[in-house]
């Protein structure tokens, strides 16, 4: 009997080996497609399926949230990809011949995430973000070009820094739980780790929590640690920067919450909240003045998503069911509505033929439809009031509040610095004299306008069953 | 000579392979330094295969003697070759002021393995320092060494680290899976060099040409 | 104090301190003639015969003594206390037994501080005439030394953490009464003391006792000036040296026939057999080094000093790190 966690994994591995197998790339796409609305079908079906812990895998309300988003978002990725991808060979920006790979890559990346979400054993969990790690550097090399090669360099040695010190973490992690559960797999075993935290020596796991902040906290792209993250994300295709934002930086983070459950288990341990709000604070503010000297969209939006991964870490440090709460709501809308940027930027960057904000004016001119579609997801992103983003950065505003007045006013100063900074840059690209050529844009726009068709919605609605189920994630949180 | 003699002197061995790593200014010799720590690392692996009776350790050893201590020196010395740069290492610091560091490292690791593992037993305690000590030794290295052929280098020196650590750890499961993932990194990294060509992380150091990789001239 | 009625009076005990004193002074020229000796042989020449550093000192002493107009009493005086401070550290380090009269004072710090004050009165003296090669030598010297000393004081603490003290004596008591292993920390801190013995004496590669080649030299250019009996001293003083380095090795590494504290005559010559036979080894094997190896260009001496000071330090890293297992 297969469950529905092992399907989560196995499908999209399937689907790879098959898209290896598949020469042309219109097939490929077609296949890529159904391979991941079948993942989202399962995924789905996982909220339905109930919990399940094993030796080797977990599903619980908190894991269940990750993976529905990272199949929902794999599968209008999948979407807007087959048509953007068809454009970049048309353009002969990509070799032919490389998209059968693109495609399986693809597909083994998700299987390799979900993989890393589904895990229970700390190890597997490792090798599955290691690995999704590893193809997304493949997939940001792709071009070729002299930059991207430089951009796959440069995330390639600080995701494998960042994955060495997780696993020393990981092992001092097991170190820490083997006098307690004995040697062998149960001590790496993540839900048994959890339970007898109690019993862990406190020093062993404060040392096990820097090494796993550091490493697993490059992946998610904290502030001193972040080098990496814009020049991937402007240098790889851009469904590959959709997927790299909206999802592997969110598996990473879910990784460090798995730690920081068992070491907040441990009242002797040091306290991982006061130092995930920090670094959260320190992203935060950061990203949001880096955002005014960014002259390529691909890359603002990078620094944007450091600045949100840095609320989202804020929210998840302050701790408590309603931070956390706040903090998983804004994870789901941020990965939403950023992945449909970075579709709105494809978009763009195929009609004007480049990522420099200075030659992509007047876009309310030439592409009327998709400067509307630009405008309104930059806005969803800023925090306005419809959008989902509003909903959650309101309440992790109030919630600090609430317990630290004086806290809030720091990511709400930084959200302010980002939010102008992104406004300066939205006029200049939407209005203004056209400037360079305008092409006819052939990606798809179904996915993202989904995606901000779903934002939308949430920030007016959102249905008490969704309410609740993400309530008792952010208990399990704790 | 006791068991824990062998293991704690194998491990001693590394961490001063570390250090020649970081000492050495000529590429080929730095190859030779970490063919010579994968070899050792291959023997402390055997030698916990051994005496913990683990077997399966032993595959985790032979990837790190064949892989790590012949495959891979080889391929680089011939990458290395043909990219014609064999001559030098370009340094970012002195090597005086890098080998200083690296003490500092191997004092940082010591003093917070000691203060953390107290309760543990002192053979495993050692074992984890030295470990500690390489893998931030191989980390320094990936800093003050601007090459890729020397970065690639430094990271596998901080994966031997790694396994190191992780077989000093008894009964930890899946080490040798993680030492097959390590070796795929590994693999692609030395693909990379090998297919990519690159030969420094600038080739200038032309301020409009960070500009660019930045994306962010003009 | 060790060194109990077992071995009689004090008389005898002052006598075994004497028969220590007088040997390292007879045998040390003895141990720079195996040396040389080793050295023509692998060169395949013919090379001096192997009493001929006796005949050297005793041609020294008959010559004049030619002094510099320009010296002052330091260059005078600073032969004669560069040869009594060598002399009483070699004589402090624990040869052939291991309860000495002296041993109490045979304090590694204590040695470190007497050998450091005999460098500090040659550089002087090797300043104190003026001319540019004793210059260049002294500040070689002193390079040499703020590197190989800190290095030596490592290597010293790594050994007191391990035995528990900082008396020779002990360290080699302790080492005696171990069983036989192999210790990282002791590893290390032999290949780092090798590396400052190397430095210590002059020897290649840091230096060439050989040659007078101003680019290089290092010792022989800070005794440039000196003459006759002035020479013989310091000559001597640097054989001393040389043995007092070989004993301090072998007493730490490899301690065995050592006579304990309390042992009797027989236990002596047995030890002191025991001790000649590792002194000659490590002659021999000193020559077939520096035949071996070439000298290194003076830039990079940090560099070859440097490992010594890196490894002092690892060792004592480790040393620390193992003390549970150790003592």
């Amino acid at each position: 009997m297969i469950h529905a966690y092992q399907l989560v994994v196995l499908v999209p591995y399937m689907a790879a080996l098959l898209l290896v197998a598949i020469p042309g790339y219109r097939l490929g796409a077609v296949v890529n497609v159904v391979a991941s609305a079948l993942t989202l079908a399962i995924g789905l079906g996982l909220i339905a399926g109930g919990q399940f812990v094993g030796d080797y895998a977990i599903v619980d309300e908190f894991n269940i949230v990750f993976i529905v988003i990272n199949t929902v978002v794999g599968f209008t990725t999948a979407l807007f990809s087959a048509s953007y991808i068809g454009h970049e060979i048309e353009i002969g920006r990509l070799p032919a011949g490389f998209l059968r790979f693109y495609h399986a890559m693809f597909q083994a990346m998700m299987g390799s995430m979900n993989l890393a979400l589904v895990a229970n054993n700390i190890g597997v969990m490792w090798v599955g973000l290691e690995l999704a790690t590893l193809i997304t550097v493949v997939m940001v090399g792709l071009y070729r070009t002299p930059q991207s090669i430089e951009a796959a360099w440069k995330y390639f040695i600080l995701a494998s820094v960042g994955i060495s010190l997780a696993f020393f973490g990981t092992i001092l992690i097991y170190l820490a739980g083997q006098p307690a559960l004995g040697e062998g797999l149960p001590a790496m075993t993540w839900s048994l780790l959890q339970r007898s935290a109690a019993s862990m020596d406190a020093a062993i796991l404060d040392l096990a929590f820097i090494f796993l902040l550091v490493g697993y906290g490059t992946k998610v792209g904290l502030a001193p640690l972040h080098a990496w993250l814009p020049d991937a994300h402007a240098e790889g295709p851009t469904p590959v920067s959709a997927v790299l934002s909206g999802l592997l930086l969110n598996v990473a983070l879910y990784a460090l919450l798995r730690f920081k459950m068992v070491v907040a288990g441990q009242p002797a341990a040091l306290d991982p909240g006061p130092i995930m709000v920090v670094m959260g604070l320190v992203s935060l503010i950061f990203a949001a003045f880096m955002l005014y000297q960014r002259r390529d969209i691909k890359r603002l939006f990078a620094y944007s998503s450091i600045e949100h991964m840095g609320l989202i870490v804020f929210a998840f440090g302050m701790g408590g069911a309603l931070a956390n709460f706040a903090g998983l709501l804004h994870m789901a809308m941020h990965s939403l509505t950023k992945s449909g940027i970075f579709f709105a930027v494809g978009h763009i960057a195929q009609a004007k033929g480049t990522q420099r904000i200075a030659e992509i004016k007047g876009l309310s001119v030439t592409h009327p439809r998709l400067a509307v579609a630009f405008a309104l997801a930059v806005l969803a992103i800023c925090g306005m009031p419809p959008f989902g983003v509003f909903a959650s950065e309101f309440l992790i505003l109030t919630t600090t509040f609430a317990r630290h007045p004086w806290l809030a006013l720091l990511p709400a100063f930084g959200l302010l610095v980002g939010f102008g900074a992104l406004l300066l840059r939205l006029q200049e690209t939407v209005f203004g004299e056209p400037v360079g050529p305008a092409h006819r844009v052939d990606a798809s726009s179904v996915p993202m306008v989904l995606h901000l068709a779903l934002v939308f919605v949430s920030g007016i609605f959102l249905p008490p069953a969704l309410v609740g189920w993400f309530q008792r994630a952010a208990e399990l949180l704790g | 000579m006791n068991g824990y003699d062998i293991s704690h002197l194998l491990a001693g061995a590394m961490l001063v392979t570390s250090f020649a790593l970081l000492y050495q200014d000529r590429i080929a010799a730095v190859l030779n330094a970490f063919a010579m720590q994968s070899i050792t690392l291959a023997l402390a692996v055997a030698w916990a295969a051994w005496s913990d009776d683990r077997p399966d350790l032993y595959i985790t050893a032979l990837i790190a003697l064949a892989l790590k201590g012949i495959v891979i020196p080889l391929a680089l010395h011939r990458t290395v070759e043909r990219l014609g740069i064999h001559h030098s290492v370009e340094k970012v610091v002195g090597v005086g002021v890098a080998l200083m560091v690296g003490l500092a490292l191997t004092g940082l690791a010591q003093a917070l393995v000691v203060k953390v593992a107290s309760g543990t037993a002192s053979h495993a305690r050692e074992q984890l320092a030295l470990a500690l000590a390489i893998v931030l030794l191989g980390f320094l290295m990936m800093i003050v060494r601007r090459n890729a052929v020397t970065q690639v280098v430094g990271f596998m020196s901080m994966e031997n680290g790694l396994i190191l650590a992780a077989t000093g750890a008894r009964g930890m499961p899946l080490v040798v899976e993680v030492s097959v993932a390590f070796s795929v990194l590994i693999a692609l990294f030395v693909f990379a060099v090998f297919v990519f060509r690159i030969r420094e992380r600038f080739d200038t150091v032309d301020i409009e040409a960070l500009d660019r990789m930045r994306g962010d001239s003009r | 104090m060790t060194g109990h009625d077992m071995t009689g009076s004090l008389l005898v005990q002052f006598l075994a301190q004497g028969v220590q004193m007088t040997l390292v002074l007879l045998i040390s020229p003895l141990a720079v003639g195996v040396v040389r000796r080793v050295k023509a042989v692998l060169m395949r020449r013919q090379g001096a015969p192997l009493l001929q550093a006796y005949r050297d000192l005793v041609k020294l002493v008959r010559k004049e003594a030619i002094v510099a107009e320009s010296a002052s009493w330091l260059f005078r005086t600073a032969p004669y206390l560069i040869f009594a401070l060598t002399w009483v550290a070699a004589a402090l380090v624990p040869s052939f037994a291991s309860g000495l009269m002296f041993n109490w004072a045979a304090d590694v710090v204590a040695l470190v501080a007497l050998l450091g004050a005999a460098r500090a009165l040659l550089a002087l003296a090797g300043m104190d005439v003026g001319t540019s090669f004793g210059g260049i030598g002294s500040s070689r010297e002193m390079m040499i030394a703020t590197l190989a000393e800190p290095a030596m004081m490592l290597i010293v603490l790594t050994l007191a953490i391990a035995a528990g003290t900082t008396r020779l004596a002990g360290v080699a008591d302790f080492f005696i009464a171990q069983p036989f292993a192999v210790r990282v920390s002791m590893a290390l801190s032999l290949i780092a003391l090798l590396i400052v013995a190397l430095a210590e004496n002059a020897r290649i590669p840091v230096d060439n006792p050989i040659t007078h080649l101003e680019l290089t030299m290092v010792h022989e250019a800070m005794v440039l000036e000196y003459s006759g009996r002035h020479l013989a001293l310091i000559e001597s003083a640097s054989h001393l040296k040389l043995v007092l380095y070989f004993s301090l090795l072998v007493c730490l590494f490899a301690p065995f026939g050592m006579a304990p504290a309390a042992a009797g005559l027989a236990g002596w010559l047995v030890g002191l057999l025991a001790w000649i036979a590792k002194i000659m080894l490590c002659a021999a094997l000193l020559g077939v080094w520096e035949v071996s190896i070439a000298k290194m260009r003076v830039f990079r001496l940090p560099d070859f000093l440097g490992i010594a000071f890196v490894f002092g330090f690892i060792a004592i890293l480790l040393a620390f790190l193992s003390r549970g297992v150790l003592a």
